[in-house]
């Protein structure tokens, strides 16, 4: 395994973009067998319900490529939601509010990095572990109920637009590129990339890579506040279950997008491809009225064989 | 007690005793919780109680029997609460159609079979690390559920079926008896038979296993089949408790179920742990889970109390390694 590690470049494109053909493929499909889907207002709805996703999973690529995975995501997602929306609807002040949903997400980041580097938990228990926790909390300051009578103007974060550029998309825009140059032309990226594919080398050139994974998880958290308030404002309140279950969707669209869960190679555009992906896939099948379950179980089904394929090539590798 | 002592068969004989000594700890810490319990609400020291925790146990303990299999390979199935919803919406339907509670039994336990051996080929044959497949798993088995069901809810069963779940033979619940019988089942299988052995092996050092000869993959799937008819098993008990079936039915009861293995000392690495141990787990975490009932905390507060408890039970794992 490590020498398998040392021999490859840490960063490494995929052989074939399988992510690119089933893009193009579900589009097709969806192209010939809805008559609505090319339409473009569908188009940019696509787009517009995408980017919650894509803030889930752009720190969720960086997190899968420490060898991590963090589950905790859709259920801090909806507490630091449910957050916003009290904290909005009693004082009024969105600024307020943001800040509440981006220190949950801290917090829960900190909790989750400090349990994976600290106490070296397997990440996906110790996820498992605060996934219960944070649900357990949305359900106790919400005591169960919708939080109700957000006030319109949060609902601009979402449904405004500047230049005739819905805010969600150049909100999505600015974080893939945010995440593009974070990974590829900062040493914070490079070190990531060596938190997945060699540790030993980053304890022997001295980086303190515990402070670093635990930067890695808290960027998962605060990201996860910011796609909070994208939430609140398009469904106008705070539900204790709203995104229970999204870190799936997340962890999907990175896997589809080539990411690989053992070896430290990430690939930022194949997780936008990823996101895109799950996002035709949901609007393709809503439109041919595919009840969501069935959605969630062809994401799942889809997951699998992205895993089966990126066990394929690592075989052949 | 000598269940602890056959574990690592050739290891060193300090971890004979080490593991025993874990196991004691455990057995006190049910104990004093017990005590504490008894202190703090009257409630608790009834009988009516006592048999209550014993019934919740049960119902844990089925979920978390299979568990252990897996996560002695050093794996995890994360996709068990989504199958009793699964195999129990499926029991009902042919209880329903058919009227036979005993063909009822066995779809319910051969669905839950099936999605275990699709979970074993995806860990074995496919390579997929085990909480990555099973995840996934978990939502197919929940969109299938869902759209299986479409909201509705089917109820009514024969009396003689709710027996298994609600019924009583000499004062104590069935489902306690079934308890016991899994209990020393799955005791004797671990810790007595060959492919149990093998199991241990498998999780303590997988390439060494194979190397030995030990089909491995095999092995595998036949752990991921077992934690699936135990999530058949306990779909059936509960649905005869419930006398419903809907297609949540046993969402909540995942981080439990992993939790009670932890607590009762296996390790997530593999090659560690008893189903002795689950048992014990699965009381001391039904023994909280009832404590915080008894004294009327509210319900939301569970999922945190059990997440805690997983990272808690990880942790004590971890630091016992980094002593030995």
């Amino acid at each position: 395994m490590s020498d398998a590690a040392l021999s490859r470049a840490p960063v490494r494109l995929p052989a074939v973009p399988g992510v690119a053909v089933a893009l193009a493929g579900l589009a097709l499909l969806f192209a010939v067998a809805t008559p609505g889907f090319l339409s473009a207002g569908n188009l940019s709805n696509i787009m517009v319900q995408s980017v919650i996703l894509l803030l889930l999973a752009l720190p969720m690529t960086l997190i899968i490529m420490t060898e991590g995975l963090d589950l905790s995501m859709g259920a801090v997602l909806t507490l630091a939601s449910l957050v916003l929306a009290l904290t909005v609807v009693s004082t009024g002040s969105l600024m307020l509010g943001l800040a509440g949903a981006v220190g949950v997400g801290l917090a829960f980041g900190l909790i989750n990095g400090w349990l994976v580097a600290g106490l070296s938990i397997p990440p996906f228990v110790a996820t498992l572990g605060t996934m219960g926790a944070a649900q357990g909390l949305a359900l106790i300051v919400s005591d169960g109920q919708s939080v109700v009578g957000i006030p319109r103007f949060v609902r601009q974060a979402y449904s405004g637009d500047v230049l005739g550029i819905p805010n969600p998309v150049l909100i999505g825009a600015g974080f893939y590129a945010l995440f593009h140059v974070l990974l590829y032309h900062t040493r914070f990226g490079t070190y990531i990339c060596a938190l997945g594919g060699n540790r030993d080398a980053l304890t022997l050139a001295g980086v303190k890579w515990k402070r670093l994974l635990v930067s890695v998880y808290m960027l998962g958290g605060a990201m996860a506040g910011i796609a909070a308030l994208l939430m609140t404002a398009r469904m106008n309140s705070g539900h204790p279950t709203a995104a229970i279950g999204m870190e799936f969707d997340a962890i999907a669209a990175v896997a589809l997008g080539g990411t690989s869960f053992e070896k430290g190679n990430g690939w930022i555009f194949g997780t936008l491809m990823g996101v895109l992906t799950v996002g035709v896939l949901r609007n393709g099948l809503n439109l041919m009225a595919v009840p969501s379950s069935v959605q969630v179980a062809c994401i799942g089904a889809l997951v699998i064989f992205a895993l089966f394929l990126d066990g394929m090539r690592s075989h052949k590798s | 007690m000598s269940l602890a002592g056959d574990i690592s068969a050739g290891a060193p004989r300090i971890h004979l005793s080490q593991d025993m000594r874990q196991l004691i700890y455990r057995l006190l810490a049910a104990g004093l919780l017990c005590l504490a319990l008894s202190l703090a609400s009257e409630a608790f020291l009834t009988a009516n109680n006592i048999l209550n925790v014993l019934r919740q146990a049960s119902l844990l303990f089925f979920l978390a029997s299979g568990l252990t299999l897996v996560i002695l390979t050093g794996g995890l199935d994360l996709s068990v609460g989504a199958n009793i919803g699964l195999s129990a919406c499926l029991a009902a339907t042919v209880i329903k159609a058919t009227g036979s509670p005993v063909l009822g039994t066995l779809t319910g336990l051969a669905a839950g079979c099936m999605v275990g051996i699709c979970n074993g080929l995806m860990v074995a044959k496919l390579r997929i690390p085990s909480f990555i497949a099973t995840y996934g798993m978990l939502w197919v088995l929940h969109g299938v559920t869902y759209y299986y069901m479409g909201g509705e809810t089917i109820h009514g069963f024969p009396p003689g079926f709710r027996q298994i779940g609600s019924g009583y033979f000499l004062g104590i619940p069935i489902p306690v008896y079934l308890m016991v019988g899994f209990l020393v089942a799955g005791t004797l299988f671990a810790q007595r038979t060959v492919w149990g052995q093998q199991i241990y092996a498998i999780g303590a050092n997988p390439l060494a296993a194979r190397l030995t000869g030990i089909p491995v993959d095999r092995r595998l799937i036949l752990v991921y089949a077992f934690s699936g008819a135990m999530a058949g098993v306990a779909s059936i008990v509960f649905l005869a408790r419930l006398n419903s079936a809907e297609g949540d039915i046993g969402e909540a009861m995942t981080l439990p179920a992993i939790a009670a293995v932890l607590i009762g000392g296996a390790s997530l690495f593999g090659g560690v742990g008893t189903v002795f141990g689950t048992f014990v787990g699965a009381l001391i975490l039904t023994l909280v889970l009832n404590g915080m009932n008894l004294l009327a905390v509210n319900a939301s507060w569970q999922p945190l109390v059990t997440g805690v408890i997983v990272i808690f039970a990880v942790w004590l794992d971890m630091h016992g390694r980094k002593k030995a």
